[in-house]
């Protein structure tokens, strides 16, 4: 079989997978967000922590919570991180440093997962199952429950509550995150993935070399850092190491983790809005962004332009034999378009337009399907920017599910459109104007500044993979870093929670045929489109001097 | 009622959910999967290591090692893996596919100090490959032996890789081609279940293969 | 007091409204006359209002800074053109307001020094004490006499007399209209003027405040707030606006790093063409000349929100007399009971009708007089009986002790019962007939010596407006219910409804089932949009979400409403719909057409700025323009004559046919969306053709 033709049978493979997993846990994501009943465990936690589960909270007072929680997750794993060489299975590391802990806790509380440490050489075993993975699943949970807010406000009518956050996160932790990530850690383990706690023992290779093997609890946090879309890796090297993805297999499987959540919640979207189609309208444009990105990056690399890919007769420089083009592409699409960020290959070695599509990814503002919750709430605001400029040309007051767009509405929308970019865009010139910053790059020229537009891209996006060759581990890197991912997470939360509050106090409209119809494909094209151009307009200048400028000489 | 202000008795809960979760999911979990995978599938979890005769752990299948003396020159009885960048940084006596250094090289396709790895690694390569009688020219260096995998613990060449390098092992261990063609075949793996990734083969488990059928009689260390 | 026979009622005088909604086209001339007000508007105050072209101002003032500081043709150039970009967007909002400058004008003169003939301590019966004073000094609830030839001095209401005014001014309509004491049609305009007989009016709005002062204030623009979806919109462009201004202004770090630095002037010029200018400038002129749109139609709105709150509208209620019929009922038919002469039917029903001044009333005099030669007659010493909501009859009483009535059949069978008559069965035969036939009977009786019997029914018809249900459906297509409102009981009313095809009707209604749907409707989300003119209106009207005041009608109905119609046609509830769809619509195929363009800016400015350091980058001048400065003038040129060229489709309106959303949303996408993609990739190259001949553009 061709390399093209096993190519496309693996995505074809991953997209029958997605689409089998679609319904049902979508409708069982609508069941865990809506059910009244609280199982017996987790009446016992509420009562433990001391809230009360049957409160409906208001926006302002749900997104305070994620706040808190996101606060005392910082504080909490910055502690852990500094002391780690006090805690159990510390395996003689040292603390971490002051300014790489921040941009640590940080990165892993905002579900972005940038690393500016290597795995294996910075951290004991506990800090990374005991600290980093904790937040691999609240940081998941968050971001689904924010999605949840939106979506009540699309529901409810008149009213000023969207729900409970911390019946929310209990759930979708013990109910999905969990169990879930408990069965893909096994089913990785039997596949080969490494999960012990043995202190790393030395191996004399054939020829006498030696050889440290680092483990840790690698499996069950490679479970939840692609279903939560996280993304921070045990390993330096992250999904390429053999230990996280010791074959094409595991590699597959862990593209559709990294997935799955995301392709699914467009379900839970139409069921709780009640509407199905609804629901597809969303997964389509999700879809087609990401099988046309897909298809283009693994063209791209396919080709090879580039004066060393050309040279040695193909791209694999950061490439791994067992996953070869086609998987390396799949994956680098599926993770920049995810937010997950984990890798298994170096993007930074990709060719210039080919690694150029994985940073158009990331700043399409992780929306195909997007991190957990964060994908969907990101789809859902562009909609409704899309909705605005096509229900006015319909001759209505623009609304999207019987909600009418007003200038509250739109405030936040915009407030959210524009967090983002600004973030982006604005560290990303402080980088290049200051010589320290700019010293950081391992590459010259405009791959060196790809370098650092990527940087900040996927730290403002949350995506957390890198163009890695940058030094991040640097005072300037490590301070800005966690500030864009800061700024990148919890502004879009703060305007997404006013905008669900926003809407859930209006009155449904009923719809006619005056109302944009919006599960139409005239509409997804629509979407499409501004998600293209919105994006396409706000970065091509930046584009045109990294990844263009390098990619089109 | 004296009861504290709303956003400390707010934090507060946050506190204990932070906790309760990292007693559940950072502790629990963790250790439930360890135990199983421990009583299950010890030797995938301690990370598929292969044996020697002796009892004794030479490697993981799954990763690579680096087959060369002491100076860190590659030996030509063996297979060699693709080059590493898993180098301990400033080292002298790390040559690559060290565990404790993953990474790649980050280098873009244009970087003038990657297109010149490439063309040392193709001169290096052929004038390495080439024996009388088979002549390998820089051009026709297999891609995966001129470049370095994202993790630098790559366990895997290309069939093509190895291919290249079936006359130099033949050579220096006096046996024919066709011997070590039949060797690298069996120990080349397709792709999972047909058709996920790129089927490849394992230097390590080639290598020992080698060894235990056709010994190299002559010295390397 | 004595009582004509009157002329036959009026008909069909409102025909139904042309089915495309056109405005007024842009005089070129007003470009120039409009200049002035233009410069005056670049006044960087006036500019804050309008966050995307106060950019583009202060950009322009960078730039001439800039050129200043290093002339050259191309800074120059570039500089002229920017501030043309801003005086073109003043100029379209110039415009907008110059139109309406010029109706205020004319509404001005009719204000001027009018003398008003004061009655000072007048009430029914009394006439008062006459003083003269000006105009503007007259105070709520003072009366004022007008008689012919005079100026009505303020707003009011006529509490005695009747008299045919002209309101050409307001109206522009040259025939005369009714005004009399009592009813709907008391109601008169300050500025209108008495043509004939004398009339007592009660002032009912301060001087400044009156019909006129705030039309002028209207059309002159003065009183425009930003809607809600003009503000939403607003939004919208300054987030875009701050996006790309950041992007330029973080582009300057990579440009340095790419040793590619731009200059000030080329950077601004980019910004400028990336903001959405073209939408920016031309949004204000789109809302003004909305709403010019409506005035010229004769319809005031009292803001714009209620105009785009029309084209949001879910639910029309129509009063069926004089929207979805013609006129009034008529009277086509006496049907006697069996054993009464017809004559004698006729002769008693136009008795009973000579002092019922409502149309229908009419119409029996007119039936009488033209089937029956019965002439109308003046009556003396005989007693008119009003019809009230009450009683639901009215009738007379003669000198000769005979009394005649005539009303709903239930109501006048009850009368005769209580007088001691026994109507036949074949009463209540007739006028269920009648009913199922669409028709409503009225029933005509007389108790004349003790005697109390019916003696026929009157046959009152009503005919359906030609093309009306076509318009109906085309509503539907538009997702606009119509519920049709009438008097009538829900047998007549359904015939009715079937006949001109409206999705609903509502029968027997009294103002407080009218109040009662718009609240069910409301609550259900929808928008209601309705029209009246009597003071029972007026709590429905201030409910609905469009409530459009006839002009005929009460002074309280005017005030409830959100819109008066000057032409009091029932029938432009519909066309106002269509404006305030065609006003939403023009501002949202700009804002496409206006990101739109963007895409070919950055194919024609972005090589230009780059290709020196990056030749790769050539390969995206995919319009093979001349060169750099000619790339970025074409560009810039362009980004100000699209404005100039779309000021006549703001002021005019995007096209607008009645359909459906997604064929609306398709037929607009395809012109505006892919139109906006492709339309500057031509101008520029056009442009770029010409300009390379010109000094300082070469390579």
């Amino acid at each position: 079989m061709s390399v093209a033709i096993a190519g496309w049978l693996q995505a074809g493979l991953l997209v029958l997978a997605l689409a089998i997993s679609y319904r049902p846990l979508g409708d069982y994501l609508a069941h865990i967000l809506t059910s009244p009943k609280h199982w017996r465990i987790e009446k016992f936690l509420y009562r433990l922590i001391g809230v009360d589960s049957e409160a409906d909270q208001t926006w302002s007072v749900y997104i305070r919570s994620v706040l808190a929680i996101s606060v005392v997750g910082v504080l909490l794993l910055y502690s852990i991180l500094r002391v780690q060489d006090h805690l159990m299975l510390a395996l003689g590391m040292p603390g971490m440093r002051a300014n790489l802990a921040y941009n640590t806790a940080s990165s892993f509380v905002t579900n972005t997962n940038w690393q500016n440490y290597s795995g294996e050489n910075t951290l004991g075993y506990t800090a990374q199952f005991a600290g980093l993975a904790v937040q691999n699943f609240i940081s998941a949970a968050v971001g689904i429950c924010v999605a949840a807010t939106l979506i009540r406000g699309f529901v409810r009518r008149q009213s000023d509550r969207v729900g409970n956050f911390w019946v929310d996160l209990m759930r979708l932790n013990l109910r999905l995150l969990l169990p879930f990530s408990f069965v893909l850690a096994i089913v990785l383990v039997a596949s080969g993935v490494v999960q012990s706690l043995a202190d790393p023992h030395t191996v004399t290779t054939v020829t006498g070399g030696h050889q440290t093997l680092y483990t840790g609890a690698t499996a069950s946090q490679e479970a939840i850092k692609e279903l939560g879309t996280n993304g921070g890796g045990i390993f330096n090297a992250n999904s390429s190491h053999p230990f996280e993805n010791p074959n094409a297999w595991t590699d597959w499987l862990e593209i559709y983790l990294l997935l799955v959540i995301g392709f699914s919640l467009p379900r839970t979207f139409g069921r709780m809005v009640g509407s199905q189609k609804q629901g597809y309208a969303i997964v389509s444009v999700m879809a087609l962004l990401w099988a046309g990105s897909t298809a283009i990056n693994t063209w791209l690399e396919a080709r090879g332009w580039g004066a060393a890919a050309r040279l040695a007769g193909g791209a694999m420089e950061g490439k791994e034999v067992r996953f070869g083009i086609p998987a390396s592409s799949l994956f680098a699409t599926s993770t920049t378009l995810t937010s997950t960020g984990a890798v298994n290959s170096t993007h930074d070695s990709y060719t210039p337009l080919g690694g150029g599509m994985a940073l158009f990814n990331i700043l399409l503002g992780e929306v195909a399907p997007g991190g957990t919750g964060s994908g969907l709430y990101g789809m859902l605001i562009l909609a409704i920017v899309t909705v605005f400029v096509a229900g006015l040309m319909v001759g209505r007051t623009p609304e999207y599910l019987g909600k009418k767009i007003r200038p509250a509405e739109m405030k936040y929308a915009a407030l959210y459109i524009l967090a983002t970019p600004a973030v982006v865009l604005t560290f990303t010139g402080i980088a290049m104007a200051a010589p320290s910053a700019r010293s950081s790059m391992n590459n010259t020229g405009p791959h060196g500044l790809t370098e650092v537009l990527y940087a900040f891209g996927s730290m403002g996006n949350n995506n957390g993979s890198a163009f890695a060759g940058l030094n991040g581990d640097t005072q300037f890197w490590n301070l800005t870093g966690g500030l864009a991912m800061t700024l990148g997470r919890f502004l879009p939360m703060i305007f997404v929670g006013a905008l669900a509050g926003s809407l859930a106090k209006q009155k449904q409209t009923p719809a006619s045929a005056g109302t944009l119809a919006t599960h139409k494909p005239l509409f997804v094209g629509m979407l499409l489109g501004v998600t293209l151009i919105v994006v396409g307009l706000t970065y091509f200048p930046a584009l045109a001097l990294g990844p263009l400028a390098e990619g089109l000489s | 009622m004296n009861r504290l202000p709303a956003p400390i008795l707010r934090h507060l809960a946050a506190l204990r959910a932070l906790l309760v979760l990292t007693v559940i999911c950072g502790i629990a979990y963790p250790l439930l999967v360890t135990g199983i995978a421990q009583a299950a599938f010890k030797d995938k979890a301690d990370g598929s290591l292969i044996k020697d005769a002796k009892g004794q752990s030479v490697g993981s299948a799954l990763l690579c090692q680096e087959f060369v003396d002491a100076k860190g020159n590659p030996l030509p009885q063996y297979f060699q893996p693709r080059p590493s960048n898993a180098i301990l940084a400033g080292s002298t006596n790390d040559h690559g596919c060290d565990p404790a250094q993953s990474g790649g090289s980050n280098l873009g396709t244009n970087s003038d100090k990657l297109k010149q790895q490439v063309a040392d690694r193709q001169k290096t390569m052929a004038a390495f490959d080439s024996v009388p009688g088979h002549s390998v020219t820089p051009g026709q260096v297999a891609v995966d032996a001129v470049t370095a995998s994202a993790s630098g613990l790559d366990p895997d060449i290309s069939p093509l890789n190895a291919a290249q390098q079936e006359h130099r092992i033949a050579a220096t261990r006096g046996i024919t081609a066709a011997q070590v063609e039949a060797l690298v075949k069996a120990n080349t793996g397709g792709r999972d279940l047909g058709l996920l990734g790129e089927s490849g083969v394992n230097v390590l488990q080639l290598n020992l293969a080698l060894d235990a059928q056709y010994p190299y009689t002559g010295k390397y260390r | 007091m004595a009582v004509t026979t009157p002329t036959a009622p009026q008909s069909g005088r409102h025909p139904v409204a042309p089915r495309r909604i056109g405005g007024g086209f842009l005089d070129p001339k007003m470009l120039w006359t409009s200049l002035p007000d233009a410069l005056k508007k670049l006044d960087p105050r006036v500019q804050l209002r309008n966050p995307v072209m106060f950019v583009v101002e202060i950009g322009s003032l960078l730039t001439t800074y800039s050129a200043l500081a290093h002339p050259s043709i191309f800074a120059w150039t570039i500089t002229g053109w920017l501030w043309l970009t801003v005086v073109f967007a003043n100029l379209a909002e110039a415009v907008a307001q110059g139109r309406g400058k010029a109706q205020a004008a004319t509404l001005r003169k009719t204000r001027t020094q009018t003398v008003a003939r004061r009655l000072t301590s007048w009430a029914p019966g009394s006439a008062g004490s006459e003083t003269e004073i000006a105009a503007t000094e007259l105070k709520l609830g003072d009366h004022v006499v007008v008689e012919a030839g005079q100026i009505i001095p303020g707003d009011g209401d006529v509490v005695e007399g009747v008299a045919s005014v002209d309101e050409s001014a307001i109206t522009g309509e040259s025939a005369p209209v009714i005004r009399e004491s009592g009813g709907d049609r008391s109601a008169v305009t300050g500025g209108t003027r008495v043509l004939s007989d004398r009339i007592v009016v009660r002032v009912t709005t301060r001087p400044g405040e009156t019909f006129i002062d705030r039309m002028i204030a209207l059309v002159e623009g003065a009183a425009r707030q930003k809607t809600p979806n003009e503000i939403a919109l607003n939004i919208l462009l300054a987030s875009l606006t701050i996006v790309f201004l950041l992007a330029v202004v973080t582009l300057q770090p990579l440009a340095f790093y790419s040793d590619a630095p731009q200059s000030l002037v080329i950077l601004v010029a980019l910004v400028v063409a990336l903001i959405p200018t073209t939408i920016g400038a031309l949004l204000s002129a789109i809302g003004i000349a909305g709403m010019d749109r409506l005035v010229q139609r004769n319809v005031l709105a009292m803001s714009g929100r209620a105009v785009e709150a029309a084209g949001d509208v879910n639910t029309l209620l129509l009063d069926k007399t004089g929207t979805i019929t013609l006129g009034n009922r008529r009277a086509s038919e006496f049907v006697p009971v069996p054993g009464v002469e017809i004559a004698a039917l006729a002769d008693a029903a136009q008795l009973s009708s000579l002092a019922d001044e409502t149309p229908e009333g009419r119409s029996i005099v007119v039936l009488a007089k033209e089937e029956y030669r019965l002439r109308g007659r003046e009556l003396h010493d005989a007693t008119f009986v009003e019809f009230t909501a009450r009683t639901r009859m009215s009738g007379v009483d003669l000198s000769d002790g005979t009394v005649i009535r005539k009303g709903a059949a239930t109501a006048v069978m009850k009368w005769v019962r209580e007088h001691g008559g026994h109507p036949t069965e074949q009463v209540g035969q007739v006028v269920d007939a009648i009913s199922a036939s669409g028709g409503t009977p009225l029933v005509v009786a007389q108790v004349r010596s003790g005697q109390a019997q019916v003696l026929g029914v009157i046959h009152l018809k009503d005919i359906v407006k030609d093309g009306i249900k076509e318009r109906f459906a085309e509503l539907r297509e538009m997702g606009i219910k119509t519920v049709m409102i009438t008097g009538d009981n829900p047998l007549t009313a359904k015939a009715i409804a079937d006949e001109a095809g409206v999705d609903d009707f509502l029968a027997e209604a009294g103002p407080e089932d009218k109040m009662a749907l718009i609240k069910k409707e409301q609550e259900g989300g929808k928008l209601v949009a309705m029209t009246g003119d009597g003071t029972n209106d007026a709590p429905a009207l201030a409910q609905a979400d469009v409530g459009v005041a006839m002009n005929t009608g009460t002074s309280a109905a005017k005030e409830a409403g959100n819109m008066v119609d000057l032409d009091s046609n029932p029938t432009k509830l519909i066309e106002i719909v269509q404006i305030g769809k065609q006003l939403l619509i023009t501002r949202g195929a700009l804002t496409t057409f206006s990101i739109a363009n963007d895409v070919a800016k950055y194919f024609a400015m972005v090589p230009a700025m780059f290709a020196g350091v990056f030749p790769g980058l050539g390969k995206l001048n995919i319009l093979h323009l001349h060169s750099p400065a000619s790339a970025i003038t074409s560009a810039i040129i362009f980004n100000a004559l699209i404005i100039i060229a779309l000021i006549p489709l703001a002021l005019r309106g995007v096209r607008y046919t009645p359909s459906s959303a997604s064929a609306l949303l398709r037929r607009n996408l395809w012109i505006y969306g892919f139109g906006g993609l492709v339309i500057p990739f031509a101008g520029i190259k056009l442009l770029d053709l010409v300009i390379q001949y010109l000094p300082g553009m070469g390579h």
